[in-house]
């Protein structure tokens, strides 16, 4: 029964995680009709920069500060690069992947191939909630993306930009015809999500094996199963996508959670084909 | 918007259209395979086993590439795991030679075939799966099976051998002549060719091209787009059972460091590279697929860098040509390497078979 309990903890922990990757998904489709493949390689990018600026300045946070940075130059580049190829999805798709090998040549080159261990910002002291035990970096990485959704389901919602953001994404041209700067909202929607992307990664790194140039193509494909889940045009939906994917892949075992992810993903096209992936309006 | 030329928008004239449209086209392929597959068994007498090695490879490589880029270019679908298909084909030769290998040399091009066979249904079952959603989900699905070669490796490491692989058992003593896998490879890649070469340019070829333009259109010319997308997947997933199953023989063992996700990245930017849709951007492909990792180890060394970062240079520099190649094609060269020489030699823009437009 505790296992139960432990593994339905860990799984929306990492569900957390998955919902944030999700979420970056999410905004970056709505803005541009685009899925963004390079989202993981852009976030182990982030960490790669959080984790050199964290051994220069010896501070987590300054590490963390400098991911999300990156994490928002390095959202907006991409939109830059891959305006040009959005017209065909196909390319777009294309783009996205010759972008991951860049990124993991770069990454490669500067840092080799092994397997760092990184750091988490507290000891890895166990904190115990009702009872049970639950290693610190779960709960952060929890807290921390809860806080991430929540900032931007407010952002959404509750701000003129949103209103901006989701007037794109749901009629382009209706939006620019009443003054909207579509190219900015659509770099902004990236630039978040690249920073979502960021933090996420950074946050998820201590549960998993470390630090290496394609630590988070697991990640991304779960939060990709996260976003289809949820219909990939719903903020919500990545996030409540997100923790199923996640309570899915704690109870298959980390061991077997590529295949858990992948059947997830087949049984979806199966059972919901039409819901899936609205088509782009225009 | 492209519209591909059908014969007639009524649906019975479509389908009266012949499989080879014309006999002469389908001879002109039959020639040029068997010319081209008479010259490179002629160049392995020639070339050293090493180079010979290479030439092998290369044609394995084709078998993937061409199946590929009939995916990517003619159907316009994505695959990102292609290289999960290539070890569906090379674990099942594996399985299959080490069970009844001993029986005679002639179970060897058994156990390829029964490997595209594996691949075909495996195929089946993705493309069925990402038959009717829209949008990138299909590359999403294929990526997720790419990263599954490994788990499923070690989860099964009793009869697939975990992270070491199994060892493909060559035949009973004496043992294959020296040249005879890379033979089987070669006749394995002018076969598809000749395959793909036809079906390009039959009914089945128009109708990956008219799904791919407009798939109402093609639903309204009796052209069933779910269908037709199934169908363009498991032709391609054959092709990349074979092509595994003949590195695999090539090779002499198998893992699944040899299919790890990136080389599934690599074998899609390497098919935009040398011209998605077009069978000789597929040559163009396996061959960058073949030499890049040589020219990346062989630059890396001839630069003033310490040992450990050539190492790293010699393992991201491929990496890095084909990410920036596929870039440029994607943004600025439509049509990739074949597409720029056809529009040279001919002095005129080239009639795109499947180009990103």
């Amino acid at each position: 029964m505790d296992h139960l309990v432990l593994l339905t903890l860990d799984g929306l922990a990492r569900g957390a995680v998955y919902a944030a990757f999700g979420l970056a998904l999410v905004l970056t489709w709505r803005g541009t009709r685009v899925v963004n493949f390079a989202q993981g390689a852009l976030a182990v990018a982030c960490a790669y920069v959080a984790h050199t600026v964290a051994a220069v300045t010896g501070s987590y946070w300054v590490g963390l500060a400098a991911a999300v940075g990156s994490g928002v130059v390095l959202g907006a580049l991409t939109e830059r690069l891959l305006r040009r190829a959005r017209a065909r999805p196909v390319d777009a798709v294309i783009a996205a992947v010759g972008l991951v090998l860049v990124i993991r040549a770069v990454l490669v080159t500067l840092y080799g191939t092994d397997v760092r261990p990184v750091g988490a910002p507290f000891a890895r002291a166990p904190l115990t909630v009702a009872g049970v035990e639950l290693v610190s970096p779960d709960a952060l990485f929890a807290a921390g993306t809860v806080l991430a959704v929540t900032l931007l389901l407010l952002l959404f919602h509750r701000t003129g930009t949103g209103l901006a953001m989701r007037a794109v994404a749901s009629a382009p041209e209706v939006a620019r015809l009443l003054g909207v700067r579509a190219g900015r909202v659509a770099a902004l929607g990236w630039a978040l999500a690249g920073a979502v992307g960021a933090v996420a990664g950074v946050l998820a790194l201590p549960a998993g094996p470390g630090l290496h140039p394609a630590a988070l193509d697991l990640v991304f494909v779960a939060g990709f199963t996260a976003a289809v889940l949820g219909g990939l045009d719903r903020p919500l939906g990545a996030v409540v996508g997100g923790l199923a994917v996640g309570l899915v892949l704690s109870y298959a075992g980390a061991a077997a959670a590529p295949v858990a992810a992948g059947v997830l993903l087949v049984a979806a096209g199966v059972l919901r084909p039409a819901g899936l992936f609205p088509a782009a309006r225009t | 918007m492209t519209l591909v030329p059908v014969t007639s928008h009524r649906p019975a004239a479509h389908r009266a259209t012949p499989r080879f449209r014309d006999r002469a086209v389908a001879a002109h392929h039959l020639l040029l395979t068997v010319a081209g597959f008479g010259l490179l068994v002629g160049a392995t007498f020639l070339l050293g086993p090493v180079r010979t090695d290479r030439l092998a490879t290369a044609a394995a490589y084709l078998c993937v590439t061409a199946g590929l880029t009939v995916l990517v270019g003619t159907a316009g679908q994505l695959s990102l795991g292609h290289g999960a298909l290539m070890a569906t084909g090379a674990y099942t030769v594996a399985l299959l030679q080490d069970s009844y290998g001993q029986r005679g040399p002639w179970v060897l091009p058994l156990a390829v075939a029964a490997g595209v066979l594996v691949t075909i249904g495996v195929g089946a079952v993705l493309g069925f799966a990402a038959a009717r959603p829209r949008g990138p989900y299909l590359a999403g699905v294929t990526l997720a099976v790419a990263l599954a070669v490994p788990v499923v490796t070690t989860l099964a490491a009793g009869v697939l051998g975990g992270d070491r692989g199994l060892p493909v058992y060559p035949g009973p003593p004496p043992g294959p002549p020296a040249r005879a896998s890379a033979w089987l490879a070669l006749a394995a890649a002018a076969a598809t060719l000749f395959v793909l070469a036809n079906l390009l340019t039959s009914r089945v070829g128009r109708e990956f091209r008219a799904v791919r333009d407009d798939e109402v259109a093609a639903g309204l010319a009796g052209i069933p787009g779910a269908r037709t997308r199934v169908l363009a997947f498991v032709v391609s997933a054959a092709c990349a059972g074979l092509g595994g199953a003949l590195l695999a023989v090539l090779d002499g063992s198998v893992s699944p460091g040899g299919f790890a996700p990136t080389l599934s990245l690599a074998l899609l930017l390497a098919v935009v590279i040398g011209g998605a849709g077009s069978l000789a951007g597929a040559v163009w492909a396996a061959v960058l697929l073949v030499l890049l990792p040589d020219a990346g180890r062989a630059l890396a060394a001839a630069l003033p860098v310490g040992a450990e970062t050539a190492g790293r240079l010699a393992e991201a520099l491929p990496l890095a040509a084909l990410g920036l190649g596929a870039l440029v094609v994607v943004l600025a060269v439509p049509g990739g390497l074949q597409g720029l020489l056809g529009r040279r030699h001919r002095g005129r823009p080239r009639r795109r078979e499947g180009g990103p437009a």
